[in-house]
């Protein structure tokens, strides 16, 4: 297992020696203060994740896990290589599926795929988004099982959250650890609501003249991610809107003010498509902006992201981007993806029955570590169960190996100890790509444990990237 | 400015304002009870009264200190309860989150957070502690308020709910007492109706003004003048009336354009500052107390309309 203190077990890793340094001198007692005072911060600071129908504090605390999980100067390039090859593959892919379908014709994605897919928006065919971006954010959860070995786990094109834990995190840091910061050696993250800003600016629709005016969409205060949505729209300075804020007239879309209707040029989305427009996604639903719809269509409102994105994060379109690298781009893919059985193909089916109890099993559709079998970790019951679950319904579940993610020195009661983790940057995109040097570790903090979901005992901690 | 954050500022002062005049009512029920002579019973029905909870104690329920305190202070089916305003602040709070600085936010998230803990046996141990508490936390958010936010709209909202309810709190105030203030019963006050009297007084922290002021000459008209047409003191009719003017003009100011609330509350104003305290009591108090409570009603109408929330 790799570590990634002290890599296959041969000393402190060089990118590791201030942390190791740090933690030897500041002793057990020292860090465990330190995270209460940041615990403190948080609570005070109101970030808390919103989980409902659970009982208990509807308003949580993700555990934040003191010790920072550290990047090398090289190693983040390669990274950064990989993610931005990667998105820029996920977005041709969007446009080629909602227009000619190339890729379908050349037989290398499957059409049933893709047209029978429930995430497939046939509204959006043949509609062309300002500057043909349909992901504008796209975070992509990454995982280390050795020293060279990066692997992609899944893509999160619409609407990926947690990018305030990467920002708060640094903050908590730097006001709890300053002496870690001193040698200056850490690349700063505090510009990424700057970014995401221009991004957003720079799609702006054909009906916009003038400064773009941006607003942020959210459900409402009683959704899980609403700090985080409340927190970027203050950084970007922007409005941080409601759907009853909103009302189209005239193929234009309009917020409600103190001083009458005001234009709103892009809509920064953190709403399902579904709850969008009632007129046009789910006519059932009291939710959502009557007509939005329409004016995107009409160039006269951009929303990020495009509607009909997800399928580009289904979990099996994502077996196809290694492919999809190669045929938009022509080349070859800088990270590799995770080997995956899909179990509506009858042969990778068989070999996933066989072999429950060594791979995971992950539903298509899930999300959040939930309808997850994790094989080596599981009862024969709760894989009969799955195995009834897989027959009834092949193409809602694929598999994949149990990794040895690699785990990263954390703190625990007893001490210092190291705890899986994954990784998610957030990669922007606009009329370029845009990517901040960092992103959120997210650590299973229950020992052994593979699952770092927030929703499954899971915490955050700080990711640096060194400097050259 | 959305309309929608502009509704949340102007109640989610409303709340805390009424928040903490339901707490400073506690107090001014607290020392009546101990008054010589004191009927325990009427003098906390008084105080639910003026909170206007009277619907959370039906007829022939006891109504003592303990079953006031729990109603007016924890109670989150009461909706002029303590928690239930801070609840409603706060709900208020999260919804414009980006229109509050961070100590605005933080003063208001550890109350709330705190008054959360807060349990029955703890307020009967030790009441004055937690009225107290609950006062300094409506005062570290004004001050927050008064310190870090940008004079911008904002305030504006912010300040016009928090005058208007302070005025409507006084009027309430008034209302349940009006009898002992009339000028028939008496000139002079016996001692009971003294120390009602300077309990109210207490319940506005008011006791040194109105020394300073009247010099303690406890008339009815004095105290009524006070309450009422008193320029300088912050709780007064006449101070909320002006302050809630001054933040409806700056947003005139701002936005270039007049609606039927400044009309009306300018108008208001006017007839404040030209009243006398006699020509109210010919026209009757109480007509006059129910008349303004109308007008305040009008005022929170006419200002949502004007600015589309």
């Amino acid at each position: 297992m790799f570590d990634e203190m002290t890599g296959e077990g041969a000393g402190i890793r060089a990118p590791y020696s201030e942390i190791a340094a740090w933690i030897e001198a500041s002793g057990l007692d020292t860090l465990h203060r330190h995270t209460a005072e940041a615990e403190d911060v948080f609570r005070r600071v109101g970030i808390t994740f919103a989980v409902y129908d659970e009982g208990g504090d509807p308003e949580r605390l993700i555990p934040f896990d003191l010790i920072p999980r550290v990047f090398a100067a090289d190693e983040w390039r390669r990274l950064e290589r990989g993610i931005r090859q990667r998105a820029l593959a996920l977005n041709a892919f969007l446009q080629d599926i909602y227009h000619r379908g190339e890729i379908l014709r050349a037989g290398i994605v499957p059409e049933r795929l893709v047209y029978r897919n429930a995430a497939f928006e046939p509204a959006m065919v043949g509609v062309n988004p300002p500057g043909r971006v349909y992901s504008h954010v796209v975070g992509i959860d990454i995982v280390r099982t050795g020293e060279q070995e990066f692997q992609v786990l899944e893509d999160n094109c619409r609407t990926p959250s947690g990018v305030s834990y990467m920002l708060e995190n640094r903050e908590c840091m730097m006001r709890t650890c300053p002496e870690l910061f001193r040698g200056g050696n850490i690349e700063p993250v505090d510009v990424y609501p700057e970014e995401l800003r221009r991004t957003l600016e720079e799609v702006a629709p054909p009906a916009c003249s003038g400064d773009p005016v941006i607003a942020l969409l959210t459900p409402g205060p009683f959704n899980s991610a609403y700090y985080e949505h409340s927190f970027l729209a203050d950084l970007m300075g922007i409005e941080l809107v409601e759907p009853q804020d909103l009302f189209v007239d005239e193929g234009l879309c309009w917020m409600r003010t103190t001083q009458g209707p005001q234009r709103v040029d892009v809509l920064y989305r953190r709403i399902d498509d579904a709850f969008l427009d009632p007129l046009s996604f789910r006519p059932d639903s009291l939710l959502g902006v009557p007509g939005l719809f329409s004016a995107y269509r009409a160039g006269g409102v951009t929303l990020c992201s495009a509607p009909g994105t997800g399928i580009a994060d289904d979990k099996e379109v994502y077996v196809y981007v290694p492919e999809m690298i190669r045929f938009y781009l022509g080349q070859e893919p800088i990270l590799q993806n995770v080997p995956t059985w899909r179990c509506s193909n009858d042969e990778e089916r068989a070999y996933v029955l066989e072999r429950l109890d060594e791979l995971v099993v992950k539903e298509v559709h899930g999300s959040g570590g939930y309808g997850m079998l994790i094989g080596p970790h599981s009862s024969a019951a709760e894989r009969a169960e799955f195995a009834e679950k897989i027959k009834r319904d092949p193409e809602g579940f694929i598999a994949q190996p149990t990794l040895e993610l690699s785990s990263s020195p954390s703190l625990s009661e007893t001490g210092v100890a190291g705890r899986h983790v994954d990784f998610r940057p957030y990669c922007l995109i606009g009329r370029t790509i845009r990517l901040v040097p960092g992103g959120l570790t997210r650590v299973a903090l229950r020992e052994g444990s593979l699952v770092v979901n927030s929703s499954q005992g899971g915490g955050v901690k700080d990711t640096w990237v060194l400097a050259e | 400015m959305l309309s929608r954050t502009a509704e949340s500022l102007f109640w989610m002062a409303r709340y805390l304002e009424r928040a903490e005049a339901t707490a400073r009512l506690v107090e001014m029920g607290r020392r009546m009870a101990m008054l010589p002579g004191a009927y325990g019973q009427e003098e906390w029905s008084s105080v639910v009264a003026a909170a206007g909870a009277g619907a959370a104690f039906g007829p022939g329920a006891r109504v003592g200190e303990a079953e006031v305190c729990r109603s007016l202070i924890l109670d989150e089916d009461n909706p002029s309860s303590i928690r239930a305003c801070f609840d409603r602040a706060r709900n208020n709070a999260r919804a414009v989150r980006t229109a509050l600085t961070a100590e605005m936010w933080e003063g208001l998230n550890d109350g709330w957070r705190w008054l959360g803990g807060v349990e029955a046996a703890t307020i009967q141990r030790d009441l004055p502690a937690t009225l107290d508490r609950i006062r300094s936390l409506s005062a570290l958010f004004r001050g927050a308020a008064q310190t870090t936010m940008l004079r911008g709209e904002r305030y504006d909202f912010l300040s016009a709910g928090a005058f208007l309810e302070r005025a409507d709190m006084t009027l309430r105030l008034l209302d349940v007492k009006y009898f002992v203030l009339l000028p028939e019963t008496g000139l002079v006050l016996d001692n009971r109706d003294r120390y009602r009297w300077i309990s109210l007084l207490h319940a506005t922290s008011a006791v040194r003004a109105y020394h300073y002021l009247y010099r303690g000459d406890f008339s009815p008209s004095k105290i009524a003048h006070f309450m009422i047409l008193n320029r300088d003191f912050p709780c007064s009719l006449a101070f909320c009336y002006s302050g809630l003017r001054a933040a409806l003009n700056r947003l005139a100011d701002r936005y270039g354009a007049r609606h039927d609330c400044h009309a009306t509350v300018e108008k208001a104003v006017r007839q404040l500052q030209d009243r006398e305290m006699d020509d109210i009591f010919d026209e009757g108090l109480h007509e006059f107390l129910l008349e303004t409570l109308r007008l305040n009603a009008q005022v929170s109408g006419e200002l949502s309309r004007a600015y589309h929330f």
